[in-house]
């Protein structure tokens, strides 16, 4: 029972990280129709701005937590935002409108690209960092077993929380997002309309890597340790998250992502560590089997 | 939204340096935490590093290769305009073979297999060379999916790692020889390329490059965790070697070896360069069983589902079929290489078989230009060698062949090499 | 109608997507050896019924029966895509062409003969030793497609990629394919989109020649009144997925509902312009 309580802390801790990631996935997917494979590696390569960011900040003396989380946030969103950007202006801008496998193919180029960049600029190993935020707050104890609730994990959902809040108002409520829904529509009657599609396109990407962003400053709180390999599963987990919410579904994206967090976190508890990964991987195949439009999404018509 | 060409022509130099400025400062956002920051390990805490030169030189370096692209993009396009025109003048474009690239292929064969004799005693280069010829297998195998049908297959290894773990588990549990192991472990692969494919085939391109990955990284996790069967992180060691038709290569004993049979002075060359005419031969059979299946109604089936699914459909083909087929057979192919693999080495872990390869043999289909069997050797000489030229090479070989994927697709989507030849023509007497 | 049984009969198809209505009860008899036009406006559902036939949409009520003369009745709605091409010999063209742009005109009619080809090669056991059986099945497969290249004039194209051809001789290929599968009923979704006077009324003589002569029953689709009116035995007229008239030509051009709903207020430019309509 306790074990269980934790696992459900634990899983919704790293449901909420999918669940950011997932939806750079899933506003990408909806606006060109197409998986940006990249995008587990811009998660990867905001986890080491953080992580940079975080070791100037000591150098500098800044100790104050609140205050050193919101300056790595901000430049972490900020550069990854570039990073996002530019992914998409030189791997996919130009291949708009070619054959299906073009896109998927620079798409994993630019993947290969950005592990490697990292890899040989910031070195192999793994980086860790000194911790951010300890301690949490003991819930409870069953037969010597606390549920714990750590600070950083408090701190997690409640971002978390707060970037979907803000995140449904930008794309519900304003012009912004008005245009990035009438782009997924239809994008040359969208265009037609008057409307710079090219720069819609740019800033979902741009958005999309912002809260991936997020999430890697997120998992470099919470995990304190960051390497050049952490944005290929943590890519294809929030891939998951994003189908089975139903790809080009936002709030699919959370739930989705929370789901597969959870499933994660009990398999590991419960059945085996070792084969969680084949645990994500097998729903993937299974929910793209039986169910491809997802939780949340809406089937696709095949066009004839 | 498609940049127009002419837009181009009557750019100023004033309107260049402020478009290589605007890119120099996307660079300098980009270069601040990657290149300009880092942190070095210092007694268990990170320390900052910076490297403002490395910096400066690269967005110095983005600016002016952003001003030489774009003046070098103009006059291309410029020509590339004229020359189409030209052609739509002349009619289409026609089909005819390169009798260069045919040369070269034939050449290529030739240079392959004196390549032994000439260096007999330089194992270095048989070996590297026979690493080549691995990766060109590999190539022609995931050719078939890829660059035939129009599959993405991201989990190639996968099959690679069934063949190789087939036979080492088929030989050091069973006894099996390698021939024996041979065509099981081709089976065995097939097998597993239908059971991937079945349900993942009707999915979406894109869906399927992902659902490949994910079924590349659950054969590695298995083979990691299933001790019982594949040694688990360890492998499995003391794989036996190929002999030449049950003569091993060993020195002179009490049994009949490759040298006491043929009256040879032993010496351990003759292995390798046995084991480097056994994958020039498995590597030519698939190069002419792949040609061969490109010239059948099930090759063109593959090339018809790449070019256009429904109508393939409409025509009455059987779609599910026609592409399980193409993967079972790419992954039989790379079954077969995987056995090579693990009787070459002696020895085989997880650790040969992750995506990175899965990524570098991908690469050579790409680079080669999908569907051209030379194409794929040129990639994989280039690739194999690339890392031998130097240890830099080999540290920025995979950023380069990532950055390369790019390019090309934005280039020249068809690859570098990506003539077509037809499978069979109505001039010449009809057939072929 | 002929009074023999009919090639095929659609009974009271219907297709909904979500709340949209493609199809709305629509019952209809092809016969054999006839030229059956399908007009309507545009967004009437003529493509979606194309759709329904050939397996590419599960119709949501209604039965498709096809009378094969060899095999029986067979339940079209019942049968995956290419199963109705493959053993209902029910072949269809697309309204915005679907070659494969990449092969040879003469590659693509070989494609069309896979089902064939692919059994003479026995799982390509036959095929890869180049055994005689699987060469006869080969030329044979040749000779067919050479005569349809050389009855629609399209022969100087044999070897050039289909992508690289003109939009006209894009339409005939692909007829030409369509013919390769054997069809028993072909089904043309707009043939004469694009094709300039002289093409299309080559186009006529075509579609004549196939009904008469070689006994192919032809579902038509399509904008151009001079094609519809000439050739057809028989039309049936669709607005907003209804059945509104049906008849033959003179009957239809006469018809007050048909002048009302689609020839509208003496609105030529349907007729001069036919658009392309999404699916």
């Amino acid at each position: 029972m306790a074990l269980a309580l934790q696992q459900l802390i634990n899983g919704l801790t790293l449901g909420a990280v999918y669940g950011l990631i997932a939806i750079g996935y899933t506003m990408v997917y909806g606006i060109i129709g197409m998986i940006n494979f990249a995008h587990g590696d811009i998660y990867m390569v905001s986890a080491f701005i953080a992580v940079t960011a975080f070791t100037l900040l000591a150098t500098f003396g800044i100790s104050s937590i609140p205050l050193s989380l919101l300056l790595v946030l901000l430049v972490a969103v900020l550069f990854t935002s570039v990073y996002g950007w530019t992914v998409e202006r030189i791997a996919y801008r130009p291949l708009r409108g070619s054959s299906r496998l073009a896109p998927l193919i620079s798409a994993i180029g630019m993947s290969i690209f950005l592990q490697n960049m990292v890899q040989l600029t910031q070195g192999a190993r793994v980086k860790p960092i000194a911790p951010v935020l300890v301690g949490g707050i003991d819930l409870l104890t069953i037969d010597g077993f606390t549920v714990r609730l750590a600070y950083s994990q408090i701190l997690i959902v409640f971002v978390t929380v707060a970037l979907m809040a803000g995140f449904t108002w930008l794309i519900t409520r304003t012009s912004f997002g008005r245009q990035q829904r009438s782009c997924e529509q239809d994008r040359t009657m969208t265009a037609l309309l008057g409307i710079n599609v090219d720069r819609t396109i740019s800033l979902t990407f741009m958005l999309g890597a912002a809260l991936a962003a997020v999430a890697g400053v997120m998992v470099t709180v919470y995990y304190g340790v960051v390497d050049f390999y952490i944005g290929f599963v943590a890519g294809i987990k929030a891939f998951t998250a994003a189908v089975l919410g139903g790809i080009g579904s936002l709030p699919g994206a959370m739930l989705g992502g929370l789901l597969i967090g959870l499933i994660e976190a009990f398999w590991a508890a419960y059945l085996s560590a070792e084969y969680k990964d084949v645990a994500t991987f097998s729903i993937l195949i299974l929910v793209l089997m039986f169910r491809p439009s997802g939780l949340l999404g809406r089937p696709e018509v095949e066009k004839v | 939204m498609t940049t127009l060409v002419l837009a181009h022509q009557g750019i100023s130099p004033a309107e260049r340096l402020k478009d290589a400025a605007a890119v120099s400062f996307v660079a300098l956002l980009l270069g601040i935490p990657m290149i300009g920051l880092t942190t070095v390990d210092q007694g268990g805490a990170l320390r900052i590093a910076t490297r403002w030169p490395m910096l400066f030189a690269f967005v110095a370096a983005c600016f002016a290769g952003r001003l030489l692209l774009r003046y070098g993009l103009d006059h291309w396009r410029l020509r590339k305009l004229a020359r189409e025109q030209a052609v739509a003048a002349a009619g289409a474009r026609s089909l005819a073979t390169s009798p260069l690239l045919t040369w070269i292929g034939w050449g290529a064969l030739g240079v392959s297999l004196v390549l032994p004799i000439v260096f007999s005693d330089n194992r270095y280069v048989v070996d590297t060379a026979t690493t080549v010829l691995i990766y060109v297998m590999l190539g022609w195998g995931l050719n078939v999916v890829v660059g035939l049908a129009g599959l993405l297959d991201l989990g190639y290894v996968a099959f690679y790692a069934v063949g190789a773990y087939t036979y080492g588990v088929l030989a050091t549990q069973l006894g099996w020889t390698f021939w024996q192991a041979l065509p099981v472990a081709g089976l065995m692969a097939a097998t597993f390329g239908v059971i991937l494919g079945w349900p993942t085939l009707r999915l979406r391109g894109d869906y399927l490059a992902i659902v490949t990955l994910g079924f590349g990284e659950i054969i590695r996790v298995i083979l990691v965790n299933w001790t019982e069967l594949s040694g688990g992180p360890n492998g499995i060691s003391s794989i036996p070697r190929p002999s030449f038709f049950g003569l091993p290569f060993k020195p002179p004993g009490d049994d009949p070896t490759f040298a006491s049979f043929f009256g040879l002075e032993y010496s351990p060359n003759q292995r390798i360069i046995f084991l480097y005419y056994l994958i020039l031969a498995l590597a030519l059979l698939t190069n002419l069983f792949v040609s061969r299946m490109r010239k059948l109604p099930i090759g063109r089936a593959w090339e018809a589902m790449r070019e256009d699914e429904i109508a393939c459909k409409a025509m009455g083909i059987n779609a599910r079929n026609v592409k399980l087929s193409a993967f079972a057979i790419g992954a039989m192919l790379g079954g077969f290489a995987g056995v090579f693999f693990a009787a070459r080495q002696g020895f085989i872990s997880p650790e040969s078989f992750t995506f990175n390869e899965s990524a570098i043999i991908l690469a050579i289909v790409v680079l080669g230009g999908m569907g051209s069997q030379l194409g794929v050797v040129l990639a994989s000489l280039v690739l194999v060698l690339l890392p031998e030229l130097g240890r830099d090479f080999a540290e920025y070989r995979m950023l380069i062949f990532g950055a390369a994927m790019i390019l090309i697709m934005v280039w020249k989507p068809g690859g570098i090499l990506s003539h077509r030849e037809p499978t069979l023509r109505y001039l010449g007497g009809g057939k072929q | 109608m002929s009074a023999a049984s009919p090639l095929l009969s659609v009974e009271r198809l219907t297709m909904r997507f979500g709340g949209l209505l493609a199809i709305d009860d629509l019952s209809l008899d092809v016969a054999a050896r006839q030229i059956t036009g399908v007009i309507g406006p545009n967004g009437a559902g003529k493509t979606t019924f194309f759709n329904c036939l050939t397996g590419f949409y599960k119709p949501t009520i209604g039965s498709i029966r096809l009378n094969h003369p060899q095999r029986g009745v067979m339940r079209l709605e019942e049968l995956a895509s290419h199963q109705v091409a493959r053993t209902a010999q029910v072949v269809r063209t697309f309204q915005n062409i679907r070659l494969f742009p990449k092969m040879t005109v003469l590659e693509n009619l070989i494609v069309a003969q896979h089902n064939a080809l692919q059994h003479a090669s026995r799982f390509s056991l036959a095929g890869i030793f180049a055994l005689p059986g699987y060469r006869r099945a080969e030329q044979a497969a040749m000779d067919k497609a050479v005569g349809w290249l050389k009855r629609l004039n399209l022969i100087d194209k044999a070897d050039t990629a289909a992508g690289d051809l003109p939009y006209g001789m894009q339409r005939r290929i692909e007829i030409a394919r369509a013919l390769c599968v054997d069809p028993l009923l072909l089904c043309l979704d707009e043939p004469a989109a694009g094709l300039n006077p002289r093409e299309s009324a080559e186009l006529n003589e075509l579609l004549k020649h196939l009904a008469r002569d070689e006994g192919i029953a032809i579902l038509l689709i399509e904008h151009d009144m001079s094609v519809v009116m000439n050739v057809s035995d028989h039309i049936c007229v669709l607005n907003y997925g209804r059945k509104i008239a049906e008849g033959a030509p003179l009957q239809i051009q006469r018809d007050p509902n048909v002048i009302k709903a689609y020839l509208g207020e003496e609105d030529a430019d349907e007729e001069l312009h036919p658009e392309a309509v999404q699916p």
